[in-house]
Parts: C-alpha cells; sequence; structure tokens
C-alpha cells in the first residue's frame, strides 16, 4: 500500500485536535473528514490527498473514544497511520471499524520519514519502504487478533467461532 | 488471578486467564449516549446495507442510555439527535433512557452510579472514554468506540486482550485539603498519559480503605487521561452501602486471590500529598499549587463526571460559603439527583449567596460543546478532566484541571490558589 506522508512530529496528538469537541453531534461522515485536524492544522483539509498516511510519535490518538477521530482521518483519504505508539481506544476503533491502519513503527522510521516521502507499507512481511529516499524500516507486527480483524475488514466481518 | 483477571476469566467462561490471553467477553451492561448513541445507529445503518441484520438487540434489558454531552439541546444538530435517540430506544424497547427534562438524567458516569447501574464483578462497557469511572464499584469498566458498541449490543460480548495490571498502593488517609482529584493527577503526572497504556489501574492500601466510594470514583475516572483500559478498586462494605441505598440487592464482592500478580507497584504517603493543578495542555502536566506561577484566572468550572459528584459541590461549598467568586463561575451539578441534594442540603443557596451561575447536568464546556465554553486566550480552572488544545473551547483557551477545593478556592482569589491559604 503506497501513500505520501503527512507528518506531525510530537507526541499526543490527542482526539480533541483531530476532530474537536463541538463536532461530536455530527454523524455525517464526509463533514466530519472537512473538520479532521482542525485542533491542531488548520490546512490539513486542503492539503490532505486520497491515499496519504499520517506520520506521528507516541500515544497517537490519546483522548476520548469518539470513533469521529478515525472516521475523520478515513474520509479525508488516510489510509493509514505510522505512529511510535496508539491509545488504545483510537487503535481499536480504527482497526475493529476497518477505517485505517495503525502502523506501530520504531524510532529510526520515525527520525528517517519526512513530509512528502513516498511510502510502500506491507503488512505481510511487516516492511516499510520509504520510496523518496531509498530506505526499508521494519513495522511491529500486530498482534494475531488485530492481524485477523483486518485481514476480515473489520470486527463484523471477522468470524471468531471459525478460529 | 487478580480481580480483573478473575472477572474476565468468569465472563468469558474459562477457569484462569493471564495478561495478553484474547478473550471474547460476555458483558453484563452497556451504555450509550446522544454522541455515541446517534454513533451506533449510524454502524447500524450500514451494517443494513450490507445485509447484517439489526432488527433485535441481544438483550434490551441489559443497556441503557444516557443525555448528556450537548442537553439540553445546544442547537439544531444536537436536538434532531436526542430524537434519534428516542426513536432508537422506543424500536428497541430499552427502557432504561434518562431523559432530561424527565426526572433523574445526568451525565453517564454519574448515573451509572447514581442509578446502580454497575455492580461488583460486572463487565461494563460505554461508548465513552470514562467508562473507567465505575471501576470504583469493582467493576470491569471499559470505554469502547461506536463499532464495538454496535457489536455488543447486537451479539452480547467483545474482544479484549486481558490487561497487565498496574497497582497503586495509598498508604494511610488524604489529608482534608488533599482530594482524590489531586491524588491522580499526581500518579498522572509521574507515569504520563501514556503511562497506564492498555493496562488496568487498580488501586488499594489503606488510604484507599478510607477513601469514599465517590473518591474512587474520580481516581477510577481518570485512568482514561494515563492511557488505561480500565481502573478498579477491589469492593468493600463502603460499595455494598453505597449501591444498596441506591436500590441494588443481591450484591456478589469478587476480590483478587491472595497470590495475584502485578506488573507493577507504585507506593504513595497520603500524609505527603499536596493540591496540585494540570498545567495547559495535558493532565500530566503537574505542578504543585502552592509552586505554582500566579495566573489570572477568567473562569472557573466545577462540572464533569469527574468533578460534580455529590462530595465535589460539598467540597466546592466549604469553601464558596460567606465568599464572593471574583472571576465568572459555573457549578454544574453532575445529575438531577446530585443537584437535589445540594438544593436540600443549602448548597444551592451557598453557591448562588457567592454569585456562581448554576447550571444544569450536562457534559457541557468539558468537553467545549456549549454552556461556557471558552474564547481565545480566555484561562480557565477546571474540575474536569482533559486541557488538552481546545478541549474546552477555543484552541487558544488553555484550562488548569483541578480538584474542586482549589478551583472554588481559585474562583475566590482570582488565580490559582491552595484552600489552606484563603483568608
Amino acid at each position: 500500500m503506497k501513500g505520501n506522508i503527512i507528518k506531525y512530529a510530537q507526541d499526543n496528538v490527542d482526539t480533541d485536535v483531530i476532530i474537536p469537541g463541538q463536532y461530536l453531534k455530527v454523524h455525517d461522515y464526509a463533514e466530519l473528514a472537512t473538520h479532521a485536524m482542525e485542533g491542531l492544522d488548520p490546512d490539513f483539509h486542503s492539503k490532505v490527498k486520497e491515499g496519504d498516511f499520517i506520520l506521528s510519535g507516541k500515544n497517537f490518538g490519546c483522548g476520548s473514544s469518539r470513533e469521529h477521530a478515525p472516521i475523520a482521518l478515513s474520509y479525508s483519504g488516510i489510509k493509514a497511520v505510522l505512529a511510535l505508539s496508539f491509545a488504545r481506544i483510537f487503535y481499536r476503533n480504527a482497526v475493529d471499524g476497518a477505517f485505517l491502519l495503525p502502523i506501530e513503527i520504531e524510532q529510526d522510521a520515525y527520525d528517517a520519514i519526512s513530509e512528502g516521502d513516498e511510502i510502500d507499507i506491507d503488512i505481510a512481511t511487516n516492511e516499510i519502504k520509504n520510496l523518496t529516499k531509498n530506505q526499508t524500516y521494519k513495522m511491529k507486527p500486530f498482534s494475531e487478533i488485530i492481524g485477523k480483524i483486518i485481514s476480515a475488514g473489520g470486527l463484523f466481518k471477522y468470524k471468531p467461532d471459525q478460529d | 488471578m487478580n480481580i480483573v483477571e478473575k472477572i474476565l476469566a468468569r465472563a468469558s467462561n474459562k477457569s484462569k486467564v493471564s495478561p495478553d490471553d484474547v478473550v471474547f467477553a460476555n458483558v453484563d451492561k452497556v451504555m450509550v449516549h446522544d454522541v455515541s448513541g446517534p454513533g451506533v445507529i449510524k454502524v447500524f445503518d450500514k451494517l443494513k446495507k450490507q445485509g447484517i441484520s439489526v432488527d433485535k438487540l441481544w438483550d434490551s434489558s441489559k443497556v441503557w442510555v444516557a443525555e448528556d454531552h450537548f442537553v439540553p439541546s445546544a442547537e439544531k444538530v444536537s436536538a434532531e439527535n436526542i430524537v434519534k435517540l428516542s426513536n432508537f430506544t422506543k424500536q428497541y424497547g430499552i427502557e432504561k433512557h434518562f431523559k432530561y427534562g424527565m426526572g433523574q438524567y445526568g451525565i453517564c458516569h454519574t448515573i451509572s452510579h447514581e442509578e446502580a447501574m454497575v455492580m461488583p464483578g460486572d463487565v461494563y462497557v460505554g461508548g465513552d472514554s470514562h467508562t473507567n469511572t465505575t471501576g470504583a464499584l469493582g467493576a470491569f469498566s471499559c470505554g469502547l468506540g461506536h463499532t464495538d458498541v454496535a457489536y455488543v449490543l447486537l451479539n452480547g460480548k467483545i474482544w479484549f486482550k486481558v490487561p497487565e495490571t498496574y497497582y497503586f498502593r495509598l498508604n494511610g488517609k488524604l489529608p482534608d485539603h488533599v482530594m482524590a482529584k489531586d491524588f491522580i493527577l499526581k500518579i498522572i503526572g509521574d507515569i504520563g498519559t501514556d503511562g497506564g497504556a492498555y493496562r488496568t489501574m487498580q488501586f488499594g492500601g489503606s488510604g484507599i480503605d478510607e477513601m469514599s466510594v465517590q473518591s474512587r470514583l474520580t481516581l477510577c475516572n481518570m485512568t482514561t487521561e494515563a492511557g488505561a483500559k480500565n481502573g478498579i478498586v477491589e469492593p468493600d462494605q463502603k460499595v455494598i452501602d453505597y449501591l444498596t441505598r441506591r436500590g441494588a440487592t443481591n450484591l456478589s464482592l469478587v476480590k483478587g486471590d491472595a497470590d495475584a500478580e502485578y506488573e507493577k507497584m507504585f507506593e504513595y504517603e497520603g500524609s505527603e500529598m499536596e493540591p496540585v493543578v494540570a498545567k495547559p495542555f495535558s493532565p500530566e502536566n503537574i505542578s504543585i499549587v502552592r509552586e505554582s506561577p500566579s495566573v489570572e484566572l477568567d473562569k472557573c468550572y466545577i462540572g464533569s463526571c469527574t468533578g460534580a459528584k455529590y462530595e465535589d459541590l460539598e467540597a466546592a461549598a466549604r469553601i464558596l460559603k460567606g465568599r464572593k467568586v471574583k472571576i465568572r463561575t459555573e457549578i454544574l451539578p453532575a445529575a438531577i439527583s446530585i443537584y437535589r441534594r445540594a438544593m436540600e442540603n443549602g448548597l444551592l443557596k451557598i453557591f448562588l449567596d457567592a454569585g456562581v451561575t448554576v447550571g444544569p447536568p450536562t457534559c457541557g464546556a468539558c468537553c467545549g460543546a456549549h454552556m461556557g465554553v471558552l474564547a481565545k486566550d480566555e484561562i480557565c480552572i477546571s474540575t474536569t478532566n482533559r486541557n488538552f488544545p481546545g478541549r474546552m473551547g477555543h484552541v487558544e483557551s488553555q484550562t488548569y484541571l483541578s480538584s474542586p477545593l482549589v478551583a472554588a478556592a481559585s474562583a475566590v482569589t482570582g488565580k490559582i490558589t491552595d484552600p489552606r491559604d484563603l483568608k
């Protein structure tokens, strides 16, 4: 899966900046997308392109349980978030709702990848290729359950009884 | 096994579970509110289009509904969400729907204990991150998103990775001027906003034994701000009394085994605790009040599931009695039952005499929704739980988080104030 990076070089990108509380009453996914990242980057909506990835630091998506957060990013075109770590509800919302891939990366990838770099993520080999810089990094593999839910296409398509 | 392992083992029909095991746990209770409810309805619409039946819930008697974030309806979109929620409960035969303007209602996490919706030993999930609150009653209480809650509503179960547990022991009582809010802020300051990530944060020790159930609720509530999956206190007679007074019967108490394992132990001495604030823009940005910079405040907000339980209002009233506020101050009791007790016991008069605006139960400005949100550059001291940029309004407003005692004392002076330093 290929995409270009939008980088937020900071830890703790929280759900209040991903989608501010005043929009929690909104349940139109396309409308939510127009307010994505508004609390941190008012230009996000104008610069994001279909298929882009976000790169950020530790504890991405901390704060509230609002599923609006992965929804707003997903409907903006974001296919994956690469981060040093994720807050738990954001992580499971992203996976169970099949909105985007939460990719846990190591420090080397975080440091090396720049805004605009073209990245190719291969979740079969757990490799991240930086096509712009001609580098390869390892991603942390998904746990077994997460891998299965992602392969199924979300929690509702996953059949635990067939394990 | 520790208490959380025991609850998850029982709920997944296993004799033993260990950290990192993945279980599908049967759920005892589930909650949605005026934000997550319409979110779930949207998921149901999507499922219908995929040919998945949403005609019937797994068990409507185990579902309850709160109205809290945008009530009384802030404008027409939130008014429509309330209509959607009412249609939803009618369609699925959900009887426990706490509606504003019809007697008891309030913030979901407050209703969950005020109305004894959650019992010790329960697996309780809710469409809100602060669902952790009722871990104080000895339940495994955990917040989920809309898709997961929709899954629970239709299937009665959900997957969990059994968490590792951090154990926080409080030795001895907190001093009178220190509240549970100070203690949990101190912990978050020590371990950081991802310090408890994916884990259980369990509280125990003589200081917790001595603590009221309402104070324990404050502790578990803000385990969310440390990234925890849940917070928990082993239930005792105080929990039985608390829930029995609110109509619960047949309570059974689950406790951890004597040889229960914890990933890490943390020790705190009650007598060493101080009033603290979390400075902008993170709950981990802790400063002892007496060592904090002198900041001129614009507002004081005493509200939310974290800081507007009866005990919190009582603490504010102790400070405000016979004094006047120097800055705009709002107090929003977290449920009608608390509002009523505050009226019956004279707290509302104390607040009004002090110049405070008393509002209805609502999440209100805590999440920047309505009822006193902050303007650019405004600085607020608040008994709520988060102070991320824009949390309570404008992205360039600032929120200091504190206990109700510190908030009320600061309202009187207009500056961040230790309650001991009030004249």
